[in-house]
């Protein structure tokens, strides 16, 4: 589904991201860990075309999409969330998801039909099954910290992705939030069928969803395999679960 | 209750008799008026709708005042031709100054559409033979406007009545087409690019595409003011473009409050009526509008329809508890 050969991201002298290859296939779900600074956020803004890459590729389903535009990678079937809550904070939450369903189907250039009446039922599906049906006419900006990363989870469903990238989906949410949010992309990913590539810092939550674990020290993977595998390594114990040998 | 009553239609039917109990000053505000609130409101499909500061408005409607004029005037072209040709003309030339502004963010935004802006305006300071340089284009000729002879009760007005009510009724039919192009899933994609650019990358919008596109159906609206405006001043001059012209379109929609539709007319209105009753007292004109956007800008951020709404949900609110 999504392959990344050999990708390097170079800020002047410093290299964020030195050399990372993967697949990950259609369907699963991988985590990639790393202490702050590793790059992960790098890597997902190399992916979804926010920043181009020094040197390397990423394809999706076999497809070139190394340097094209955010708007077209997205239009491709890749969504994201951020890591820093990203949202159109002065629209309601149904107006959120609203716009982002007309983008996904092509509507803007329509300068005559009346937005407000596009995609009612589409939106409110997607709220409820998100949870926030009734937030639907809340300021997106004025609701709680894990409301917002839920409608900002509904923003990218929206646009219909085959792959979803999420950056640290739980970051500042309480640890029953975290719980709740996890079961809520599970359950989303299952019934979707969506290959998911997630950054997080909760262990717990990256060991109970995730089927492969990638981890980035220094912008190179150190370690990618199984849960159990990448738990048992020495070399990730040392640098990131901080044992002493 | 107050919600209930279209204001719009009532407004529209009041400036509609104007002719009929105003003197010929009054006509001579209101055309004004009526003129600048397009203006204003096709500046803030830019500044209100997609988050774009232009310093730089003025450069269409100057384009779109001299291309009317042009075609008027040295062409005898009539009206029905000139007033489109004058939005045509302002929207192309926008798309070309539109494609570099976009390029970049923020001020550097703003100070290319000043730029832009200067150009237009040195172009048509000098352009002797086309733009008449600094001694503009005089005597621009009135709409042939016979047919409203037919209309009972319009033949016996002033040549300027008759205008004032073709100006009113041309504003209206542009005012309603922004409305609609607001509330369209274009406007909508707008709303998003100022709320959040980068957001709106990720959700498939290619943000630049449509800051060109707001770029150049503001142009076409504030063209179409343009041409109205040169007609109405019976003359059009280079400062029609200057970065002055530019600063006031600004203060007006400033002024009314860009978090609203009608922000931008209510700016208009407004301005063009304490100029006029200030200025009768004061020579100090500048002095007591910048005073005025000092406490606007600290005490009312929306503008004045911003106020307004906030207190008439405070009054309902007030009312239903």
């Amino acid at each position: 589904m999504l392959e990344l050969r050999d990708l390097h991201k170079r800020f002047g002298g410093f290299s964020a991201v030195a050399g990372v290859s993967f697949e990950l296939p259609r369907g699963s779900i991988m985590a990639i860990i790393g202490p702050n600074g590793a790059g992960k956020s790098t890597l997902f803004n190399l992916i979804t075309g926010h920043i181009p890459p020094s040197a390397g590729q990423v394809l999706l389903a076999g497809r070139d999409i190394t340097g094209a535009p955010p708007y077209e990678i997205c239009r491709l079937g890749v969504g994201r969330s951020f890591q820093r809550t990203n949202i159109f904070p002065h629209l309601s939450v149904f107006e959120c998801i609203q716009a982002a369903l007309i983008a996904h189907h092509r509507m803007g250039r329509n300068f005559w039909r009346r937005s407000e009446t596009l995609y009612r039922a589409e939106t409110e599906a997607l709220l409820h099954s998100l949870g926030i049906a009734d937030k639907a006419d809340s300021p997106a900006g004025a609701l709680s910290h894990g409301n917002q990363k839920q409608i900002e989870l509904g923003i990218a469903l929206a646009s219909d992705p085959d792959i979803l990238l999420l950056d640290e989906p739980t970051a500042g949410m309480s640890a029953a939030e975290t719980h709740e949010t996890i079961d809520l992309i599970a359950r989303i990913a299952r019934e979707r069928g969506l290959t998911l590539l997630f950054t997080e810092h909760d262990m717990e939550v990256v060991f109970s969803i995730a089927q492969s674990i990638g981890v980035l020290h220094q912008g190179r993977l150190i370690a990618l395999g199984a849960p159990e595998v990448v738990r048992a390594d020495t070399e990730v114990r040392r640098v990131y679960l901080g044992e002493r040998e | 209750m107050i919600n209930r009553i279209p204001w719009v239609l009532v407004i529209f039917l009041v400036a509609l008799w104007v002719p009929w109990y105003g003197s010929r000053f009054y006509t001579f505000l209101a055309t004004d008026i009526a003129i600048l609130a397009l203006f204003a409101l096709s500046l803030n499909l830019l500044l209100g709708y997609t988050g774009l500061v232009s310093f730089g408005h003025a450069a269409y409607f100057g384009i779109g005042a001299y291309t009317s004029a042009i075609l008027m005037k040295t062409h005898g072209m009539p009206f029905a031709v000139s007033f489109p040709a004058a939005g045509l003309m302002a929207a192309a030339f926008a798309l070309v100054f539109g494609y570099f502004c976009v390029r970049l963010t923020k001020i550097y935004f703003a100070m290319l559409t000043l730029a832009f802006a200067q150009i237009v305006w040195a172009i048509c300071f000098k352009w002797n033979d086309v733009t008449g340089g600094e001694q503009g284009m005089p005597n621009v000729p009135y709409p042939d406007m016979s047919w409203m002879a037919a209309i009972p009760g319009l033949g016996g007005l002033r040549l300027g009545d008759q205008f004032y009510l073709l100006v009113l009724v041309l504003v209206a039919l542009a005012v309603a087409a922004l409305r609609r192009i607001v509330s369209s899933p274009f406007g909508r994609m707008l709303t998003v690019i100022r709320e959040n650019p980068e957001r709106a990358e990720f959700i498939g919008i290619n943000v630049r595409r449509y800051q060109l596109a707001a770029f150049a159906v503001a142009g076409f609206f504030a063209g179409l003011a343009g041409a109205l405006f040169g007609i109405f001043n019976r003359g059009v001059f280079p400062d029609f473009a200057y970065w002055t012209k530019s600063a006031e379109v600004l203060i007006m929609t400033i002024l009314g409050g860009m978090g609203h539709f009608w922000g931008p007319a209510v700016g208009a209105m407004v301005l063009t009526l304490l100029n006029q009753q200030i200025t009768s007292y004061t020579e100090y004109w500048p002095l007591i509008l910048g005073s005025i956007l000092v406490i606007l800008l600290f005490g009312f951020p929306g503008g004045i329809v911003g106020a307004l709404v906030a207190a008439g949900r405070r009054l309902t609110r007030r009312g239903n508890a």
